[in-house]
């Protein structure tokens, strides 16, 4: 442990409060469902979906950096874990989503209907 | 522990043992590697998830029409704000957990003690709500009708709410004993038979003019479809099946895979609180006879806050995809 041992408890109460406040906000939006994001697509996901990942990325990052502390850790460590992880995650949606609605299309399109 | 390591990186030293890649001492390090590989594991489950959906994106259910519990509100329709309450759960037993880390690096026992406590006690409270989710989940509200051709049929009254089968379904005299090993020639049983038979929901439908049935397909404006009396009566001549609740094999909500992937996820995440519970008791009990204070560290309580704070991110993203998209 060679990082000093200062005390942040105030930065754990305040990284708390982001924390409730951005749940707050996503069970807010997801009980209103307003129109304007609702209805709205982009890439082929509607507007409020999208928010709604936005959050949550914002929400995992301050996990990550705030209570698992990697904003006090060496770049080399903080880069080993995060970057392995963010690519990969990103290849295994881009692949599987992809194809995903591809099989979308064949059963909407083609004679197959529905055979598992 | 620490008394052994020395972090600089002398040339002569590099393979004597001692060093410190990344500053991190090992058992934090592969920690760091044991969260890496268990969130890629997560993300392969939530991806197949997405997989699935974007699949039947047509006729995938609506999260806020199947998750509408809450404690003590009977009939009431709540949606999230139960899992909103489970999600401040964990969240708080994160913070609790960080400032055990943060007593114990200033040795403070008694604080380390005090919320490691309370972390254990919100984990606890996390995997019963868990439960309680699935009970709701498992139990099922309306039942439903599965047709030959696999699709499920809900029933609707005139403003489109939802009707139970409970509420029209007929009592025709007819007797259908469960087979259960014990009345069995050989070693047969079935499944628990529904409440009522398809003979009794279909007589039931026929008598209450004012049902309609609703698909799964969901319509331009993301409502599900509803058909009108004619579509109705003919869609529930090919029915096959009553369903209640729902099982690994089918589900009163819709898609049967949608069951599938929330007791698996749900499931699997849960049992990941569960284990973190149990590590965080021995945790606790190591903290309470004094061990990291006769090693005058408390990095084990560290390397369990950081399997507990990622237990938590887990819950922020299956929260997401689950309840909210």
């Amino acid at each position: 442990m060679s990082h000093e041992h200062v005390s942040n408890i105030g930065r754990i109460w305040k990284v708390f409060g982001i924390l409730s406040a951005v749940t707050i906000v996503e069970v807010y939006l997801g009980i209103l469902k307003p129109d304007f994001l609702f209805m709205n697509d982009f890439l082929s996901m509607n507007l409020l979906n999208w928010i709604f990942y936005a959050l949550t990325i914002f929400k995992a990052y301050y996990i990550v950096y705030a209570f698992m502390h990697m904003e006090g850790e060496k770049s080399s460590l903080r880069s080993a874990v995060v970057f392995p992880v963010i690519f990969l995650i990103l290849y295994l949606l881009f692949i599987l989503l992809t194809e995903g609605d591809y099989i979308y299309e064949v059963f909407k399109n083609s004679t197959i209907k529905w055979n598992f | 522990m620490e008394a052994t390591v020395t972090t600089a990186n002398s040339e002569e030293k590099t393979w004597g043992g001692g060093n410190e890649p990344m500053g991190a001492s090992y058992g934090k390090l592969m920690m760091w590697f044991f969260i890496v590989s268990d969130a890629l594991t997560f993300s392969g489950f939530l991806a197949a998830y997405g997989f699935s959906r974007f699949k039947f994106i047509e006729t995938w259910p609506l999260a806020d029409e199947v998750f509408t519990h809450f404690p003590f509100m009977h009939g009431v329709s709540a949606p999230m704000y139960y899992v909103a309450l489970m999600t401040f759960i964990l969240i708080f037993s994160s913070v609790t957990m960080v400032l055990a880390v943060d007593a114990g690096h200033q040795m403070k026992k008694n604080k380390v003690v005090i919320y490691m406590f309370l972390t254990i006690i919100g984990g606890l409270i996390f995997v019963g709500s868990q439960a309680w989710e699935w009970k709701n989940f498992i139990k099922g509200e309306y039942g439903a009708i599965e047709t030959k051709g696999g699709s499920l049929l809900q029933f609707v009254d005139k403003d489109g709410n939802r009707v139970a089968l409970a509420e029209f379904a007929a009592t025709l005299p007819e007797e259908r004993e469960q087979l259960t090993r014990s009345k069995g020639k050989w070693f047969m049983d079935e499944p628990s038979l529904p409440s009522y038979s398809v003979a009794e929901v279909q007589a039931g439908f026929k008598a209450h003019p004012e049902l309609l049935i609703r698909t799964e397909v969901i319509t331009k404006e993301k409502k599900k479809t509803i058909l009108s009396r004619e579509e109705s009566e003919l869609r529930l001549s090919q029915a096959h099946y009553v369903v209640e609740g729902a099982n690994l094999k089918r589900n009163e909500y819709g898609s049967k895979l949608f069951a599938d992937f929330f007791f698996f996820i749900t499931g699997f995440h849960g049992f990941h609180v569960f284990s973190g519970v149990i590590i965080n008791i021995i945790i606790f009990f190591n903290v309470l006879i004094g061990t990291y204070e006769k090693r005058k560290s408390y990095e084990m309580v560290e390397k369990v806050g950081l399997y507990w704070h990622f237990v938590d991110l887990v819950w922020v993203f299956v929260f997401t995809v689950f309840y909210l998209v």
